[in-house]
């Protein structure tokens, strides 16, 4: 076999796998049918789907490239105060805030992925919180610019792109930050199947061996991280946009301790583990936190717990299949 | 400005005190335990429950918090961190990222969410004048009895069996056990006695570092600051990151109220990324 076929080859199956199932098409067309069906719902699915496209850009690190990180909500904050200060400043049209907030927070994610590459796990963990708590000292810090403690407010919110209203209109701004989440997840999609996705895989699966087939990980890596930062920066933007007040929760630990829960529970590597996951967290939160608001922190810890001791990759779906096996096995004999 | 020292060196002894266990388990056993702080809020809140409520001297209410943060972190050790051993990084920090929140809700729900002083008997209260400088009495008794388990803990790791059988087991595992040593048991037991002295600096520090429910994740980039910067190849290097940090805190917090935590977090990540083995350590072959 020629070389050309293996590309060849490789270059189909890549097509084929990046091509869509039916139950993805469902999906969106279920999410898309739930801006006219669920009209009741529309503040909880706009924060799910703000929580899963956050979670969404952990899952191209974590899920793709093997980075753990625990403070993601750095670039998630960073995105939504630049959102919220350019409409204040310059113009309080959306989807301009978007690109602004996903290049700063890009260009952030850029800076401190140097950082981040050196060292192993543990040696990321830490600088991925500290960067996080440093965003957050900062914020805290210059409430001449932030607001500080008592958040920032008065951003005004602009029809987007000058003809469609979503400022107080619950309907509409679901609509919007869904179609945003549709088309970052397509281009996400795009990136994940694309021979750059693989490469990712690959210094995941193994870093030594990936640079000795020529991959460059060290770029790779931190193209990665620029991209997942400017992903968290856009989400941060939408929630900027969609509630009345950026505050210091934006940024703290618990949002990134939130997010990676959210992602864990729906699965990293496959991309509608974000979605799938912080539709269940949220919906579990308006239960549980119904019942007991204060005591929900526990819930969250157990179900993390369960879910490290018996979980793999795909969150509870392997929960799920563990069972099923486990029944299979004990019905056998 | 002495005094300022002083306050910096019993708050520094305490942090070492809370994270020397956690420099076994994180550096030495490999294990990413961010509930390290909890074991130290249990204590805290073993002691309080103690003194407070059923009128235990503060003396007779220390070894039994270092018992108890010891037994239960030796029940979770046999019963759930054992599984985690051989996991992946990020498993591990969700388990344990897990139990702080389940440890906190527990104690937010049993003893509620305020902040808790210990009752101290009147002959530890105030301060007097050294040449000039203020001591308080907590904060010298804090100095006196950190000082001597780190010297009794430099005594078991280097002159005992059991020490010489926790350094073999950490430098290389599978060598340990081909020799005989039960190593299971023995990190059990290194993290029984780890979590026992969390405890027991939580119990001694509840008014210097505020017991409250969420104590654990408040302290726990402290803890983790502590064991990577120091490095994890011997008692010495935690201890003296842990007493720069006590006294760069305090003195942040007194001279630039402002910046103080800016500046902690950014040093931790300057050395981390220069020095990943921590500031202390020696060349290491892992």
């Amino acid at each position: 076999m020629s070389s050309l076929d293996t590309a060849k080859d490789a270059s189909n199956v890549m097509t084929r796998k990046r091509s869509w199932h039916w139950l993805e098409y469902a999906f969106w067309l279920a999410a898309a049918a739930s801006v006219f069906l669920l009209p009741s719902q529309h503040a909880l699915l706009t924060q799910i789907a703000i929580w899963s496209l956050f979670a969404l850009s952990l899952d191209l690190l974590l899920g793709y490239a093997g980075i753990v990180s625990l403070g993601h909500a750095a670039y998630f904050g960073f995105g939504a105060y630049v959102a919220a200060l350019f409409a204040i400043n310059f113009t309080g049209e959306p989807v301009t805030g978007l690109l602004v907030a996903g290049v700063a927070a890009g260009l952030l994610g850029l800076v401190t992925s140097l950082l981040v590459l050196r060292g192993t796990d543990l040696t990321r963990l830490m600088v991925t919180l500290g960067i996080a708590l440093v965003m957050y000292e900062i914020a805290n810090q210059m409430s001449w610019l932030t607001g500080g403690a008592d958040g920032l407010t008065g951003m005004p919110v602009n029809p987007v792109l000058g003809f469609f209203p979503i400022y107080f209109r619950q309907a509409n701004s679901y609509a919007y930050v869904l179609v945003v989440l549709f088309v970052l997840f397509v281009v996400a999609k795009r990136i994940v199947h694309s021979p750059f996705g693989y490469s990712l895989r690959a210094i995941k699966g193994n870093p030594l061996r990936a640079s000795s087939i020529g991959i460059p990980n060290n770029p790779r890596l931190i193209a990665v991280y620029t991209i997942a930062a400017a992903y968290a920066g856009i989400a941060g933007a939408l929630l900027a946009q969609t509630t009345p007040v950026v505050s210091l929760t934006y940024i703290d630990f618990q949002r990134s301790a939130d997010v990676l829960l959210m992602l864990i529970i729906g699965g990293t590597g496959y991309l509608y583990g974000g979605i799938i996951g912080s539709a269940l967290f949220l919906v579990a939160q308006k239960f549980i936190g119904n019942i007991t608001p204060q005591y929900w922190e526990f819930w969250i810890g157990f179900a993390l717990v369960v879910i490290a001791l018996f979980a793999r990759d795909r969150g509870l779906f392997s929960i799920v299949e563990r069972i099923a096996a486990w029944r299979k096995r004990g019905a056998k004999p | 400005m002495l005094t300022i020292l002083f306050d910096g060196i019993a708050y520094g002894m305490l942090l070492f005190v809370i994270s020397c266990g956690l420099a076994v388990t994180l550096g030495l056993m490999n294990f990413v335990n961010l509930a390290h702080g909890a074991f130290a809020m249990l204590g805290g809140y073993c002691a309080y429950v103690l003194v407070n409520l059923y009128g235990v001297p503060f003396f007779a209410s220390l070894p039994v918090a270092f018992m108890f943060a010891a037994m239960i972190g030796l029940l979770a050790e046999r019963t759930l961190y054992v599984h985690f051993y051989n996991r992946s990084h990020l498993e591990q920090v969700l388990f344990t990222i897990g139990l702080v929140f389940m440890t906190s809700a527990a104690v937010d729900y049993f003893l509620g969410s305020q902040q808790r002083f210990i009752n101290l008997p009147s002959y530890l209260q105030g301060r007097f004048d050294f040449f000039g400088i203020g001591i308080g009495k907590y904060r010298l008794l804090i100095i006196l009895v950190c000082a001597l388990i780190l010297i009794v803990l430099q005594l078991i790791l280097g002159y005992t069996r059991f020490g010489s059988r926790l350094r073999a087991a950490v430098d290389d595992q599978r060598v340990a056990r081909g020799l005989g040593i039960n190593v299971n048991w023995v990190f059990a037991l290194t993290f029984a006695v780890g979590c026992g002295l969390a405890g027991l600096g939580g119990a001694l520090g509840a008014e210097i570092l505020s017991l409250e429910p969420h104590f654990p994740l408040k302290f726990m980039i402290y803890f983790l600051i502590v064991v990577s910067v120091g490095g994890t190849s011997s008692i010495t290097g935690p201890f003296l990151a842990s007493i720069l940090l006590g006294i760069g805190d305090v003195a942040g917090k007194y001279y630039a109220p402002r910046y103080g935590g800016f500046v902690i977090y950014t040093i931790m990540i300057v050395v981390l990324v220069l020095r990943p083995q921590g500031l202390f350590a020696r060349g290491t072959s892992k």
